[in-house]
């Protein structure tokens, strides 16, 4: 199992308050890696700055490094738009721009200077196909997106991320605003994504933390207490935080 | 998040296994009593009541299934469940081999036994002990004690050994006792079963405890 994304002592500040403390882990290629701890643990945090998020705001500052396949993309004068388009992002609440169905794929596209119609369309279809969705939609390209329910519109940016080929996808709670059988497609989705795909998600929800990864690990006040394979995680945790917090003993 | 009402059903289920092994070790310490004292009425009510312990494995499974579906334990308590479930098996099994020597008492009857029970009731209460040392371990999450107990099983072999051998010997020499002879090899055998089963549970308090599953101790029957 190769490492995709190394870690190494990892400090997060937003101003003065620092938010990630010396985190060290490694995010397997190809692999589901899932991110659980109660709320302001830090998880949502650390995952932004695996595309680094944080430099939409100022005053948020980095310490250590992430290192993508050789490169510390904590660097000065990374490009970044580069980064975005190799480490997707979908975020909690489906984001359609309000556009069609088929220009919120071919948007992205078109950013990173692919202009051929015909290319364009083939990698739309191609993205709403890998995101389970095409069969849904496939008449209805043209229709608004926020059209769409809920479920759909996250899949449409789940396509959206995928449309620009990244290697890495962050999730952060994908399926919180959604019922369960969306959620289930999205699960379904992320084990298909995984063949081509690596994928960070942040939930909640430690049954599908459970469900769908190969690797957990548990943060807790911008730490991270345990990280192992998820399977060990919830049967036999090694640290007494992590089980009284999977158990549901505080939280 | 913290869980309450599941986290005191999970320890009334406990409360509920401790009862229902409270209930074998009672069989087994009654069983040897009436077979020993002759006394068929009382081997009659131990055979009745092992359906009480039959019925009360039923209903804590079916609790333990309630909780998984209902609350998707995980770590420790996910332990706790899958090792209720094997526990109560083996303790249930453990009532019908105490059930097993009231039915041997009642098929002997009135009839005296072939020899004075010495080692019998010995084996007997080696086993209860075995069970009730284990018993405590599981609700004191004690695997080092539940480890040890597993190797007590040798001694409770070595004490069956000992009574086929003079059994056999008695057998051979007057063919006219085979017949009630055997009844108490069957007798012992029961016994000998036990403590096998409460190795079982000593493995599943180590799970419990540790996520390790691992045989402790392999018995030589």
């Amino acid at each position: 199992m190769t490492d995709k994304i190394k870690i190494k002592d990892l400090n997060f500040h937003y101003g003065a308050k620092q938010a990630l403390k010396n985190i060290n882990l490694s995010v397997k290629e190809k692999e589901i890696t899932a991110l659980i701890g109660p709320s302001g643990c830090g998880k949502t945090t650390f995952l932004r700055c695996l595309n680094r998020m944080h430099d939409l705001y100022p005053g948020n500052r980095y310490e250590g490094e992430i290192i993508l396949d050789g490169m510390n993309i904590l660097d000065k004068g990374l490009d970044l738009i580069k980064l975005r388009s190799k480490v997707g992002m979908v975020f909690q609440k489906p984001t359609p721009f309000p556009m069609s169905i088929f220009e919120n794929i071919a948007f992205g596209l078109k950013l990173i200077g692919i202009r051929k119609k015909k290319e364009i369309s083939e990698r739309v279809e191609k993205a709403l196909r890998d995101s389970a969705l095409w069969d849904e939609i496939k008449d209805r390209l043209h229709e608004p997106a926020l059209s769409l329910s809920g479920g759909q519109q996250q899949r449409l940016c789940i396509a959206r991320a995928v449309a620009v080929e990244p290697e890495v996808i962050l999730m952060d709670e994908p399926c919180s605003a959604l019922d369960p059988v969306a959620t289930a497609k999205i699960e379904d989705l992320m084990t298909d994504l995984k063949k081509y795909y690596t994928v960070v998600i942040v939930t909640h929800n430690m049954q599908q933390a459970a469900r769908v990864s190969e690797y957990t690990g548990f943060f807790m006040l911008g730490e991270v207490v345990e990280f192992d394979f998820t399977q060990k995680i919830f049967t036999a945790p090694a640290n007494k935080l992590t089980e009284d917090y999977i158990t549901g003993r505080f939280g | 998040m913290t869980r309450e009402a599941y986290h005191k059903a999970l320890k009334e289920l406990q409360d509920e296994v401790m009862k229902m092994s409270a209930m074998v070790g009672t069989a087994i310490k009654e069983s040897m009593e009436a077979l020993k004292a002759r006394d068929v009425e009382k081997s009659r009510r131990i055979v009745k009541n092992d359906m009480l312990i039959n019925r009360m494995r039923f209903d804590i499974e079916e609790k333990c299934i309630r909780l998984i579906a209902t609350q998707q334990p995980m770590a420790v308590d996910l332990r706790i469940l899958a090792s209720i479930i094997n526990v109560i098996t083996d303790l249930e099994r453990i009532g019908d081999h105490a059930e097993g020597i009231a039915k041997i008492s009642v098929s002997i009857g009135d009839e005296p036994l072939v020899k004075p029970l010495i080692d019998m009731p010995v084996m007997a209460g080696k086993a209860l002990s075995m069970l009730q040392r284990c018993m405590t371990a599981f609700v004191e999450r004690d695997s080092e004690t539940a480890k040890k107990i597993c190797n007590e099983d040798d001694e409770v072999d070595a004490l069956y050994d000992t009574i086929y051998n003079e059994l056999v010997l008695m057998m051979v020499q007057d063919p006219k006792i085979i017949k009630d002879a055997t009844y108490l090899i069957w007798a012992a055998h029961n016994i000998e079963r036990m403590a096998d089963r409460v190795t079982n549970i000593a493995e599943r308090v180590v799970y419990m405890v540790t996520g390790k599953m691992e045989e402790m101790n392999v018995s030589k029957y």
